[in-house]
């Protein structure tokens, strides 16, 4: 009798500290996903605020020759100025509103901008201003940086949110407190950088 | 009715799938899927492309394709240049130089780590001043070549190659060799007992873990783990 009580003993020891252990591996490998997440979202980050940066360039030049089209490059200063209000840190990606609200912003400095660029197309002048050819090919290149950053920060936040989901691991990433997070929805037309005829 | 919805939505997910080009894998520095280029001007250019490889580590390949069936030049190029690999791990500084013939668009891909070298504004330069002049006379070749050397060009001093050789930190090696060391000698003492073993076997194992590697340059290319970010700059011509 003592012994079969001992075999069950060790048997229910062997069985906790397996949870344990497996409990443990699912927590550390949350927080590289986790880690993976903020740091893809850095590198978004990254690309919008250098998209801000261009800005003031471009409309600087875009002003000295196109001066009628006062309207279309406040817009765009406007545009920037709203997205320069809004920050999203890291802890605010499980936060559906605030994401949507920054999503939304720097959506429409995107538009924003392919209206002045597409305004711009009527000005010979600029179109052959080497200035304002690189400017809009550093900020087309910006675009397509943006997509490609967002296209992989979708992609590690898919890889989490299955994770921490997934039956059994749900029980550890609820315990430990991670959260779903948000990823970037396709408005129409912006997953294309803005298309600009040479 | 069941079968007839299966073989329709067969029927159109073959076709939707048919909208995208499919991402290749590429074997070589020159690929061109169009058959423009001459066997002659491919081996010099994959020639060139593979000494630059060799001797700056940067990776360039140029990859030729007759029609991107209306998916963006840009989301196409990076699938390519990520999938390959194109350039090292380390620098990640590898570059695409992509030509979609009939769509007469081009696009240079540049990786991460040569953003600072070849930026945008400059690589859409090189497509609008050097390859498309080219280009719209129908001389691909001479227009390849031209944008290949302005990209060399702007590329050439960015980082050096290493020798082929692993590299590998001493401690580490030391590390290594020691418990190699030790396994062989205990396994060596146990069967005979003698220490005279040990060191036979000891040799043994310095040969074997010491000189295999070499890292072959020959053949094709082959991606070194290099990740890109949509940095470049697309044309037309």
């Amino acid at each position: 009798m003592k012994k079969i009580g001992c075999g069950v003993a060790v048997a229910i020891l062997i069985v906790i500290i397996g949870a344990i252990l497996w409990g443990v591996g699912v927590y550390n490998k949350l927080v590289t996903l986790d880690e993976k997440v903020m740091q893809q979202w850095s590198q978004v980050e990254n690309q919008y605020q250098r998209r801000a940066d261009l800005i003031p360039n471009l409309v600087e030049t875009v002003k000295g020759v196109a001066k009628f089209e006062k309207e279309t490059y406040t817009a765009v200063t406007e545009a920037r100025a709203k997205v320069n209000q809004i920050k999203l840190t890291p802890e605010m990606l499980s936060d559906p509103n605030a994401f949507q609200k920054f999503q939304a912003a720097q959506d429409g400095l995107s538009s924003a901008l392919s209206r002045l660029l597409v305004t711009v197309e009527r000005y010979p002048e600029l179109k052959a201003n080497e200035n304002f050819l690189q400017l809009q090919a550093q900020l087309e290149g910006t675009e397509n940086r943006i997509a490609v950053e967002r296209r992989k920060f979708n992609k590690v936040v898919q890889e989490y949110n299955t994770t921490i989901r997934r039956f059994p691991a749900n029980f550890i990433a609820n315990m430990t407190g991670f959260r779903e997070k948000q990823y970037f929805k396709s408005v129409e037309g912006s997953e294309k950088p803005p298309k600009v005829q040479f | 009715m069941k079968y007839l919805k299966v073989i329709i939505f067969i029927f159109f997910s073959g076709w939707y799938l048919n909208a995208q080009p499919e991402i290749p894998s590429l074997k070589n520095y020159v690929n061109d899927f169009t058959g423009t280029l001459t066997t002659d001007q491919m081996r010099y250019l994959e020639q060139a492309l593979r000494e630059f490889d060799d001797s700056t580590s940067t990776q360039i390949v140029v990859l030729m394709i007759n029609s991107l069936n209306g998916y963006p030049i840009e989301m196409y190029a990076n699938e390519v240049a990520e999938k390959n690999k194109i350039g090292t791990k380390e620098h990640d500084n590898g570059i695409l130089f992509l030509i979609a013939k009939k769509d007469r668009k081009m696009r240079i891909e540049v990786g991460y780590g040569l953003e600072g070298a070849l930026p945008d504004a400059l690589a859409s330069s090189i497509l609008r001043n050097e390859v498309a002049p080219f280009f719209k006379r129908g001389d691909y070749y001479k227009g390849i070549v031209a944008g290949l050397s302005a990209i060399i060009k702007a590329t050439k001093g960015e980082y050096t190659g290493k020798p082929k050789k692993k590299e590998s930190d001493p401690i580490g090696v030391f590390v290594f060799y020691m418990i190699l060391f030790f396994i062989f000698f205990i396994l060596a003492s146990r069967r005979r007992g003698g220490r005279g073993g040990g060191i036979i076997y000891y040799g043994g194992g310095f040969g074997g873990g010491g000189f295999s590697s070499g890292g072959g340059s020959f053949g094709g290319f082959s991606g070194g783990g290099g990740s890109f970010g949509g940095g470049g700059a697309s044309g037309s011509w």
